[in-house]
């Protein structure tokens, strides 16, 4: 009898869980384009968004882009390896922020050019003793800044 | 001996009685030993700087606040299958400790976001789901508090823990579903050798190994209350009755 009941009991419990990875399942495919959190160049050029849209665009700031000095803007491009984007920003930057590093931008695009009301600096899962980072940089072996 | 002898409150009891000075004085010496390593003996990151030190808290936190709530998860299946009364006293004593791992991996992680991220929170697919993993802990503790009968109490918790763990396995995994979000991937994964120096690395190990037993300690403790109070209150029942 009680064997009976624990194994209505574990049918149960699996059907239960199923039913429920199903469902996550589902709300997440349905939701995959909301949930992303930024959107690439790539992206952004093969669908332009409408006019005035804020969104956040990512990828890596582009060797060489960033002019500074232009009183409180500092503009750079944004890319992802295939396309390019310009923006620009007024305020001050995260620590993090560099050429060749990962940033998400928030704002809107006016004529082509990005204008971001906030940059994040995006870190990737790397750590790393800064002599031993300069070590590399000397051997010529890591290249970063 | 098996599993499922430490079912039996009794000898659950006697064991974990003997078992946790133990537990916690290994906690006692290996957690401040690993945080004092992670904050004074090592180097600055070659890209954040002290920043880093972080991790030794951060990542830990993280790591205990999700798997705190896997063993809830187990711990709830085995109330409902086996009905062991242990089992479901277990994963409530679990559930205040994950809830502060979460608080703690969150303000952590707000520390962290702020000087290198630009931002102390964004609606990022891992920093949200960890956000609804700790309502989750919050309402699964709410839950048992609100019902008086414990039995139905352990059946309504098991079900909701395993409604939240939808969120938790998200929030692991989320930084692997979603490449475009803010939270970078995890460090410790299988190319975890390239990803951080042993300098790093060795304190991190001690820090989660401080926690984990910190949790085991805490755990141990909770549950035994938890068991005391039941027998507490079979008493009391049993004189009024």
């Amino acid at each position: 009898m009680a064997g009976l009941r624990k194994r209505r009991r574990v049918r149960l419990i699996v059907a239960g869980l199923v039913l429920l990875a199903a469902a996550a399942a589902l709300v997440g495919y349905a939701m995959r384009d909301g949930i992303e959190f930024f959107r690439s160049p790539s992206q952004v050029v093969e669908a332009p968004p409408p006019p005035g849209e804020r969104f956040r665009l990512g990828g890596l700031v582009e060797e060489g882009s960033v002019v500074r000095g232009q009183g409180e803007t500092v503009s750079f491009r944004i890319t992802d390896g295939a396309n390019s984007i310009a923006v620009t920003h007024v305020g001050v930057l995260p620590d993090l922020f560099a050429e060749g590093q990962g940033v998400i931008v928030t704002g809107h695009l006016r004529a082509g050019v990005f204008e971001a009301t906030e940059v994040l600096a995006k870190h990737d899962e790397k750590y790393m003793p800064r002599e031993v980072a300069d070590a590399l940089k000397e051997q010529g072996v890591y290249r970063g800044d | 001996m098996s599993l499922w002898e430490f079912a039996n409150p009794a000898r659950f009891m006697r064991i974990s009685g003997a078992a946790l000075p133990w537990v916690a004085g290994l906690a006692a010496v290996i957690l401040p030993a690993g945080l004092a390593w992670g904050f004074f003996l090592t180097p600055d990151d070659y890209r954040q700087g002290s920043t880093v030190k972080i991790i030794f808290v951060h990542v830990p936190a993280a790591m205990m606040a999700i798997n705190i709530y896997g063993m809830i998860v187990v711990a709830s299946l085995i109330w409902l299958i086996r009905r062991h009364h242990v089992s479901a006293l277990a994963a409530r004593a679990a559930a205040p400790i994950g809830a502060t791992m979460t608080v703690i991996a969150l303000l952590t992680g707000a520390l962290w976001g702020q000087p290198m991220w630009g931002t102390a929170w964004a609606w990022d697919p891992r920093l949200t789901s960890f956000f609804i993993l700790f309502l989750f802990y919050v309402g699964y503790i709410a839950l048992w508090a609100a019902i008086e009968d414990p039995d139905k109490a352990a059946d309504l918790t098991s079900v909701l823990a395993m409604v939240g763990s939808v969120f938790a396995v998200l929030s692991r995994y989320a930084v692997n579903f979603w490449s475009q979000g803010l939270h970078q991937g995890a460090t410790l994964s299988i190319d975890r050798d390239q990803n951080i120096d042993p300098v790093f690395w060795l304190p991190l190990l001690a820090c989660i190994a401080g926690f984990f037993l910190l949790f085991l300690a805490l755990l141990l403790v909770g549950t035994r209350t938890e068991i005391r109070a039941r027998r507490a209150r079979a008493l009391q029942l049993a004189m009024a009755g």
